[in-house]
């Protein structure tokens, strides 16, 4: 991929973002600070590149942990987004 | 090609088969696409309640195929990453389950405080290690001049969103005072720290030695430090929005340098969530961005003026009071804050509004944007205590209903409810969108004593009004005795 499409494709998504975060409800901004969150631990792809990589001892330490780091973000995340989801709850219909 | 010409700037060997950069499989391009378009579904789950746990799953899915997907590409060393992915994965697994709701905002900016390291760490071994990134000019031998600039400003993202979230994690746990820590003249500092890490970055095109490349870094976090500092802890919505906002950039600039479609439509999502986030924060205060990210505002408590507090007078009710009130009412609308939080009241609070339905009452509850310490932290706290989320109304949603509403229950909120905001041209708060409870025939204010004031440090008129009645008790006790007295 060229230096152009790639660009295509990040000013397209920061559109979709833009269109995606405003329909989301006021009631779940916190689940949805969560959640961005985990997914930005997307970096972890990096990590296990970094991790995985022949060639340089301290590199693939610091991958290491950046793969610890994102672990926990990516576990800790969604596991904390779900339990939040979890407790919202519609008002139970009684006679 | 010319390697010894690289080597003295380059601390690792490199093959000469770098030159195959950038040449992902289509099929691994094409599983990374999958993962960012499961990535825009979870977000896109959290238009409502019923659709956002599936939201939730996809992006899990989501991350298991873009972590799936680089394993194959890459796979060795597979037990030292199986390894680190179950130590971080514990961790983070046994805190989602054990953290108190109250502590969501401590949280956020913890987990944030980790991907800018985990940032920082991967921009740094894609340096020490270029070839392993695909980020070599096979004709020089040296990196990418533009993967230098997406490293340059990775880094720099990631540091600035590491040692920010850092700050922000110890000013919400209570570590560190939540009044603003002003420097002199940090402005010019940081304004000035600011050019010289774009100048380095832009240097950085020209010399790829690693001086620059880790001074770029060392500013970074100081700077990310110095810029949260300042700000005071009833800002803390706006700035864990804006290091959200960052954290997202951060991955997006490592995604361009890895040329990885999954990290770059992430990045984007994240950064401009972040960044909406933010400025609705922003918009609910009446301020500008600038004037939040400058500093200064918002002390913890009861900090700056107020000494006319206490000259007016006011009514003060008990606790038997408030619950006849309110067993008369035709509708109560229940106005949370930060307070509620603090006192942990959220559940007497449901108790309260149970018994009193089961008295014939509506209640309502009344949110403002920035009630809390980060967006939507009220309605979390009141979906952990039961309440049902179609009792729980906007601002916007609710403000007109006040005029028609027996009682207005304020417990633990303040600023959001001053009315100076709309007459006062003369008040800091002058502009700030507010809930209008001292239209209710009734306003029911619970707060812990007359001394203090909110965080802008302004006297709210609603105190001395003739159909307020004052409850002075910490918030927790005084709506446990409240749920007493209903039930006599």
């Amino acid at each position: 991929m060229d230096f152009i499409s790639i660009l295509s494709i990040f000013v397209l998504a920061c559109f979709i973002g833009f269109y995606v975060v405003w329909s989301v409800t006021p009631a779940l901004h916190t689940p949805l600070m969560a959640v961005t969150n985990a997914i930005s631990s997307v970096i972890i792809v990096g990590a296990l590149i970094a991790s995985a990589a022949p060639g340089s001892a301290t590199s693939k330490y610091l991958g290491l942990i950046a793969v610890v780091f994102a672990s926990v973000n990516i576990f800790g995340g969604f596991a904390v987004t779900e339990r939040m989801l979890a407790m919202y709850k519609k008002k139970e219909r009684k006679g | 090609m010319n390697y010894e010409h690289a080597t003295d700037a380059m601390p690792v060997g490199m093959a000469p088969a770098v030159a195959e950069h950038l040449s992902v499989p289509s099929w691994a391009g094409l599983a990374y696409l999958i993962s960012g378009v499961l990535f825009i579904l979870a977000l896109r789950g959290l238009s409502s309640p019923t659709s956002s746990r599936r939201g939730n799953r996809f992006g899990m899915i989501g991350m298991l195929i873009a972590v799936v997907t680089t394993l194959i590409l890459h796979g060795t060393g597979l037990i030292e990453i199986a390894i680190a992915i179950a130590i971080g994965g514990a961790i983070g697994f046994v805190t989602a389950k054990r953290i108190a709701m109250t502590d969501m905002p401590q949280l956020v900016a913890a987990f944030h405080s980790l991907v800018g390291m985990a940032a920082v760490l991967v921009a740094v071994a894609a340096y020490l290690n270029p070839a392993a990134f695909g980020i070599l000019d096979p004709a020089t031998g040296e990196i990418l001049r533009v993967s230098r600039i997406e490293m340059g400003l990775g880094v720099a993202i990631g540091a600035i969103t590491f040692s920010g979230s850092v700050i922000a994690f110890l000013k919400l746990n209570g570590n560190m005072g939540g009044k603003p820590i002003m420097l002199p003249g940090r402005h010019v500092i940081n304004i000035g720290l600011l050019a010289a890490i774009l100048g380095l970055v832009a240097y950085f095109l020209t010399d790829q030695s690693p001086t620059v490349f880790f001074v770029i870094t060392a500013l970074s976090f100081v700077i990310g430090f110095l810029l949260i500092i300042p700000i005071g802890g009833a800002d803390m919505p706006v700035v864990v929005s804006m290091l959200n906002s960052y954290s997202g950039w951060a991955a997006a600039a490592m995604g361009f340098t890895l040329h990885n479609s999954a990290m770059i439509i992430t990045g984007a999502l994240v950064g401009s969530s972040g960044a909406i986030l933010s400025y609705i924060m922003c918009k609910a205060m009446n301020r500008s961005f600038i004037s939040v990210i400058a500093g200064g505002f918002g002390g913890d408590t009861a900090s700056a003026g107020g000494g006319s507090a206490v000259d007016r007078p006011w009514k003060r009710g008990s606790a038997e009071d408030a619950a006849f009130l309110m067993k008369q009412a035709e509708q109560v609308i229940i106005v949370p804050g930060y307070g509620m939080a603090v006192a942990q009241a959220q559940h007497a609070l449901r108790e309260m509004g149970d018994l009193l339905k089961k008295e014939g009452v509506k209640v309502k509850y009344a949110i403002h944007p920035v009630a809390g310490r980060m967006p939507g932290h009220m309605n979390v706290l009141l979906a952990e205590a039961n309440v049902p989320y179609d009792e729980v109304f906007e601002l916007e949603d609710i403000n007109g209903e006040f005029a028609q509403t027996d009682v207005a229950f304020v417990i633990g909120a303040n600023d959001v409810t001053n009315p100076a905001a709309k007459t006062d041209k003369t008040s800091p708060i002058y502009g700030m969108p507010v809930l209008d409870v001292e239209k209710a025939k009734t306003v029911l204010f619970i707060k812990r004593s007359m001394g203090g004031v909110g965080y802008a440090g302004v006297d709210n008129d609603v105190f001395y009004m003739d159909n307020t009645m004052m409850l002075l008790a910490d918030a927790k006790k005084m709506v446990d005795d409240i749920v007493k007295a209903i039930a006599h």
